[in-house]
């Protein structure tokens, strides 16, 4: 479903990414791993379409190459990114902002926008999945939202909108012990054979929920290391000293 | 894809200003320039009584000896007041009885502004009265509005029909030399609105006005009037399109409000004069003396959503005299591409007990320069006055200005006064994460711009208030690349 192939990224001349090669299945979860300013957060916003990196490489997703899309566009392939830093729009409530992507997106598949009724059950459904008070839907986007609240809106925007591919790019930062169990167990709910998922994060604790089919290690702009889920225990218990060290020596 | 958006800015700010077209109906045009004899001209077309002769010839005397003000933070060049025409009125100038007498090229001009007297009349509830150049075409739903005992005309027909009432409040509020703009207004004003509602008398429908400039060249000069007697209440909507011209125009209304006694008056606007084009060229000077007095428990709510003119000179205030008595001032005010604005609002408690509420949000695009300038000025008798604003501003682009100038004065120490003041910039985060959601960058625009306005925009009437969402879309679209 995703394939990328030698994805390089630098912002203002800095390079950050320097030849990425991943290829994600449908039905499968990876999880990206590595050390701060690896460039997990930056492969995360290369994939989403953020203009302030410039790219080069060929990111294939569903027979197309997300890098000629805009970042709209991909969302309509049925990209999206779990933010770390979701961003609050004042004035703007929570519903009438995800009726709008839903309606965007359904335009630019050339379907008519959601019926209320329907779009008012899904949400019902989906909050109900992050145990996300109701009270939130009316309020402004993210304004005013505790940090948890923030991670479990955007994995409640996730479910609303049903993507073939969700990034969550650290999601698990800052969450306690139960706002990470709700944030998995939203993920292994929507989890199927029809989509897929790149988790990224610092820690292994969320994988102890989340169970990753792949687990990598990015580090200076390349993944240096891949395997399955005793990886990221590995990398629990040794860090990534042994890790870095045995890529410098490459 | 950076090259699709700036192919996409590229065709946005080509857009050209949408109301921009002229009627061609003959006008009954007096000769260019400003003396006695051509105010003597305006006030004998229309008719008028000799006091009111005396009042515009006194007014003229008056404003010889003033200047304009300089204060504002706006820039153009000097009006030259003898190169315009004061009097323009449609020919045929006979009074109408229906539609079917309206010249059919007047007619379409209001269709293609999507406000065609057709359709106005069957929307229930709400009362037209249109001004297109200075003289009052037709007035709808006076019938009923007169069983109730409101009047609701224009002016031109006030000083002939109610004398008494326009001599007694005329220039009560924004006295005759007030300022430069108001006292040229008071010599050379063709015409306006009238509107009273008797004690206790809730007026049942919203009352509106569409102004429009026509004739080339013609500085418009309005005046309205609006008296709420005692415990009466009135909504009264003011909105205006202009067609396009390339040589400047100058408009320099008066709006004066009386609320007596437990009255309240709402009063909104919706301003959409051509701001010129997308280099500076052209568009209307809009300087206007917009003032309310509150009598006792009275309440005057100004909201204004301003998204047009080139200049923009404009203060909406309340006197609140009266003990108890609220004064409100909501406002967008949008510049774009060249435009500038300065504009805000004038709070001045006299009495008891008085509460004034300001909530302005500024947005600037393009080139353009957006100023706030507010008076919260509380008397020393004003013992427990109230005040709270709130002025934003939202940038858009790194070429455009914003800037408040909040003036406070303060003579009783029981008064309580709150300023707070936000300066944001339309986030490419903000963008990006709806933009990752599937929403394009327009429509995020959009979307953000009715957050940030939302509290203004929901003090208007329904419908207003949705042709005021679809004209900040028009105002802003391609100010984000």
């Amino acid at each position: 479903m995703l394939k990328i192939t030698d994805l390089k990224a630098k912002v203002e001349d800095k390079v950050i990414l320097r030849g990425i090669n991943l290829e994600v299945k449908l039905g499968e979860i990876h999880a990206i791993m590595g050390p701060n300013g690896s460039g997990k957060s930056t492969l995360a916003s290369v994939l989403a379409g953020k203009d302030s990196y410039e790219a080069e490489g060929t990111v294939e997703f569903l027979g197309q190459d997300l890098l000629d899309l805009d970042p709209e566009e991909r969302a309509a392939l049925g990209v999206f990114l779990a933010f770390q830093y979701p961003v609050e729009i004042p004035g703007v409530s929570n519903m009438n902002f995800l009726k709008t992507a839903i309606n965007s997106i359904r335009k630019q598949k050339g379907q008519d926008p959601m019926v209320a009724k329907e779009f008012l059950a899904r949400v019902k459904e989906k909050s109900a999945l992050v145990e996300l008070d109701a009270a939130l839907n009316s309020r402004s986007v993210n304004e005013g939202f505790s940090g948890g609240e923030k991670k479990r809106n955007e994995i409640f925007q996730m479910a609303m909108l049903e993507p073939k591919l969700g990034i969550l790019d650290e999601t698990d930062s800052g969450l306690d012990i139960d706002a990470l169990r709700i944030v998995a167990n939203g993920v292994n709910t929507l989890k199927n054979e029809d989509n897929a998922f790149i988790i990224i994060t610092h820690y292994q604790r969320l994988l102890d929920y989340i169970i990753p089919d792949f687990v990598h290690v990015l580090y200076n702009g390349k993944i240096i290391k891949s395997g399955d889920k005793e990886l990221a225990k590995e990398l629990e218990a040794k860090g990534y000293d042994w890790l870095k060290e045995e890529a410098e020596a490459v | 894809m950076a090259n699709k958006e700036d192919a996409l800015l590229e065709e946005l700010t080509q857009q050209e200003y949408k109301y921009g077209f002229t009627t061609d109906i003959e006008s009954d045009l007096a000769p260019k320039g400003l003396n006695e004899d051509i105010i003597r001209l305006i006030s004998s077309k229309k008719e008028e009584p000799e006091w009111m002769l005396e009042f515009r010839l006194k007014a003229f005397e008056k404003w010889k000896k003033m200047e304009e003000p300089k204060w504002a933070h706006v820039n153009f060049p000097k009006v030259d007041f003898q190169d315009a025409h004061y009097y323009a009125a449609l020919k045929p100038k006979v009074e109408l009885d229906s539609l079917d007498e309206v010249d059919p090229e007047l007619l379409k001009t209001f269709e293609k502004l999507g406000i065609s007297i057709d359709e106005q009349k069957k929307l229930t509830g709400v009362a037209v009265d249109i001004v297109m150049d200075s003289v009052s075409v037709k007035t709808t739903f006076s019938d009923k509005l007169f069983e109730l005992g409101i009047i609701f005309c224009s002016f031109t027909e006030a000083i002939k029909k109610h004398p008494d009432l326009i001599k007694r409040y005329m220039g009560s509020v924004v006295p005759m030399t007030d300022n430069f703009y108001a006292t040229l207004n008071s010599a050379v004003f063709t015409d306006g609105s009238f509107c009273y509602i008797p004690k206790g008398v809730r007026c049942p429908m919203e009352l509106s006005t569409y102004f429009r400039i026509n004739e080339a060249n013609t500085g418009q000069f309005e005046r309205t009037l609006v008296i709420a007697d005692e415990g009466s209440y009135v909504s009264y909507l003011e909105g205006c399109t202009a067609p396009m011209r390339d040589e400047n125009q100058m408009h320099a209304a008066v709006v004066e409000l009386v609320a007596m006694k437990d009255a309240e008056i709402k009063y909104s606007t919706i301003q959409n004069w051509y701001p010129g084009d997308k280099n500076g060229k052209g568009g209307i000077y809009n300087f206007v003396t917009k003032r309310g007095i509150c009598h006792e428990s009275a309440k005057i709510s100004w909201t204004q959503v301003e998204t047009g003119s080139a200049v923009t000179w404009k203060y909406p205030s309340c006197i609140l005299k009266g003990d108890n008595s609220v004064g409100e001032f909501y406002s967008v005010a949008v510049t774009n591409h060249h435009q500038q604005a300065d504009t805000g609002t004038k709070m001045h408690h006299i009495g008891k007990n008085t509460k004034s509420i300001i909530i302005s949000k500024g947005i600037s695009a393009g080139k353009s320069n957006n100023s706030y300038r507010g008076l919260v000025k509380i008397n020393k008798g004003a013992t427990n006055a109230r005040n709270f604003s709130q002025c934003d501003s939202l940038l858009m682009g790194n070429d455009c200005g914003a800037h408040t100038f909040p003036y406070i004065e303060v003579k009783n120490k029981s008064s309580k006064v709150e300023h707070e003041a936000t300066t944001s910039k339309i986030g490419e985060d903000q963008i990006f994460y709806c933009n990752q959601r599937g929403i394009d960058t327009e429509q995020a625009v959009s979307l953000i711009v009715n957050g940030y306005t939302k509290e203004v925009l929901k003090q208007l009437p329904m419908e207003f208030a949705v042709e005021a969402q679809k004209l900040l879309e028009i105002s802003l679209e391609g100010s984000v690349g």
